[in-house]
């Protein structure tokens, strides 16, 4: 296609070397000749170089994450690779690799206590404890995740442009399957941008020890009859659940120095959405030296419910963001998010990153708070009474601590320094904080920190060429 | 006039509203020099901000908003 423009720019040239009114493009022609010869013979010997060029540029970046919580529990390395390709006539291709490394502790649910508790591992080989007035956390959490995922856009015309893509990703017990689409259509020369994209995902589960039956008693090691108790609470085959995502979006250039979106985002998870890793303590609600304490069974073991969540969850979520750039050549970056699910749950994010231009390098703090209220079946704990001798009188419970009502500040800093026109070094460094809260128990329980707050730094290292 | 048409009639004026409004908006396309700069791009680190939806969809009860809220990790 670039010859195609070469030679009409040449046939133009040509055309220009016309004297008005006169015939002389055989003179005008004889002029060029030798110009056309010499872009002949460069086209025909640099005629690799030119294709490539033609094709489009790649893009790369490579990043690796660290990411480390407090008291030893989860952290992960995380390094991706990203590739770019940008065609002349407007097509991205982009293709994504994600490779994800977790090891260590993370709450199973249970709340701590005043004596020494023992939790059978999620696979049914063997049992890990927790001393007096720690909170329980589960140590075998350990996985290994790799993600891939290939992207193309393209314009269809001046107005109206597509994306589709495809997504998997696959861990020791989990596959995810996923593909998208998407439009966008340019209005008022291209100042306001329409956006309409929908995706589809499906996800299967198979935990090593088969997924917890939803509410079934934990069988301990030191019980009779453990194995068979064990495969009891079990299912015998794996599960799965579909994600349908659809979004809208306005994006609205307002002047020449600030941009502004608007989605509304509409998110339907269908199928098993427990965490087969979760658990309920249930608590003694009887007057006596234990009101307030783990609630034991004939054997003298403490009683543990597996977590039951809703088999479905619709969620919308609202999100405004706007980038405003200042005289000296920084940018403001704000938005915010509104989230209602039919869980109970709804939630406000705020984001706020200022990029400091230094020259060849900037500096960009950023600063998020985020506010969730709890998930209507959220229960720090089961009562006796809810637990009613192994029927339960309720359908759905979770101490999933992500599901409490909970705030997050992070705070960052992140460091790019532009090393070549193409090539800029990246380097941040944040550190996220949480807490949460909620009922506070009774009796012995009451004097236990049900709701530690849990913080985890975060560090990434990118350069992109 | 009922409830419903009276409802139906602000409707379509707020949205006329909002669409003339966006109309006047915008810059003329040599305007656009500011705009086109690399950090002004919404997303301007796609790489980081895919990580961060990431450890974030894995903390917390919210996912999505400026893309997609979907599944993809078992950490949740």
């Amino acid at each position: 296609m670039q010859l195609i423009q070469t030679n009409k720019a040449l046939i133009e040239a040509n055309e220009q070397t016309k004297e008005p009114g006169s015939n002389k493009t055989a003179t005008g022609f004889k002029k060029i000749s030798p110009a056309l010869a010499a872009a002949t013979c460069s086209l025909l010997s640099g005629g690799h170089a030119v294709a490539q060029e033609n094709d489009g540029a790649w893009k790369f970046d490579i990043a690796a994450l660290f990411y480390a919580e407090s008291d030893s529990r989860v952290s992960a390395i995380e390094p991706v690779f990203n590739a770019t390709k940008t065609y002349n006539d407007g097509e991205v291709l982009n293709y994504k690799v994600v490779f994800d490394t977790l090891t260590g502790a993370s709450p199973n649910g249970a709340t701590p206590s005043d004596s020494p508790q023992t939790f059978t591992r999620p696979s049914g080989n063997g049992s890990y404890t927790a001393n007096a007035g720690e909170t329980p956390l589960d140590d075998t959490f350990r996985d290994t995740r790799g993600a891939v995922s290939a992207n193309w856009s393209a314009p269809i015309n001046r107005d109206w442009e597509y994306a589709v893509g495809a997504y998997g990703s696959k861990e020791y017990d989990y596959l995810s399957l996923g593909m998208n689409g998407g439009l966008k259509r340019y209005l008022n020369q291209k100042n306001t941008t329409l956006n309409f994209g929908l995706s589809f995902s499906a996800d299967m589960i198979e935990p090593e020890g088969g997924n917890p039956i939803a509410l079934a008693k934990m069988a301990i090691p030191e019980e009779p009859g453990f194995q068979t108790n064990f495969d009891a609470s079990r299912e015998d085959t794996s599960d799965n659940k579909t994600i349908i995502d659809a979004l809208l979006g306005v994006t609205q250039v307002i002047n020449a120095k600030t941009i502004m979106q608007f989605n509304y985002g509409m998110s339907l998870s269908d199928g098993y959405l427990n965490d087969p890793f979760k658990i309920l303590s249930v608590i003694e609600t009887t007057a006596g030296t234990n009101y307030g304490g783990n609630l034991q069974d004939g054997n003298g073991n403490n009683i543990y419910l597996y977590e039951a969540r809703p088999d479905s969850r619709m969620k919308h979520s609202f999100y405004w963001q706007t980038k405003y750039a200042l005289d000296n050549g920084d940018v403001i970056d704000g938005s915010y998010r509104f989230m209602i699910d039919d869980w109970g749950i709804n939630s406000h994010t705020f984001d706020f990153r200022y990029r400091w231009q230094l020259g060849d390098s900037y500096l960009e703090p950023h600063l998020r708070y985020y506010l969730q209220s709890e998930a209507d079946f959220y229960k720090r704990y089961l009562t006796e009474d809810e637990y009613n001798n192994g029927t339960p009188i309720i359908q759905e419970a979770s101490a999933d601590e992500r599901l409490s009502d909970m705030d997050a500040i992070t705070v960052g800093l992140k460091y790019g320094y532009k090393v070549s026109k193409d090539q800029e070094l990246t380097m941040r460094a944040e550190y996220y904080m949480q807490s949460h809260s909620g009922d506070n128990g009774f009796g012995k329980l009451a004097s236990q920190d049900l709701y530690p707050d849990s913080n985890a730094i975060i560090f990434q290292i990118g350069y992109s060429f | 006039m009922t409830l419903h048409t009276c409802k139906k009639w602000i409707s379509l004026l707020l949205i006329t509203i909002l669409a003339s409004a966006c109309s006047n908006l915008g810059v003329k396309p040599w305007e656009r020099d500011t705009l086109a700069r690399p950090e002004m791009q919404l997303i301007h680190d796609p790489v980081e901000a895919g990580l961060d939806d990431h450890i974030y969809f894995s903390k917390e009860a919210s996912s999505g908003g400026r893309g997609f809220g979907g599944g993809g990790c078992g950490c949740n």
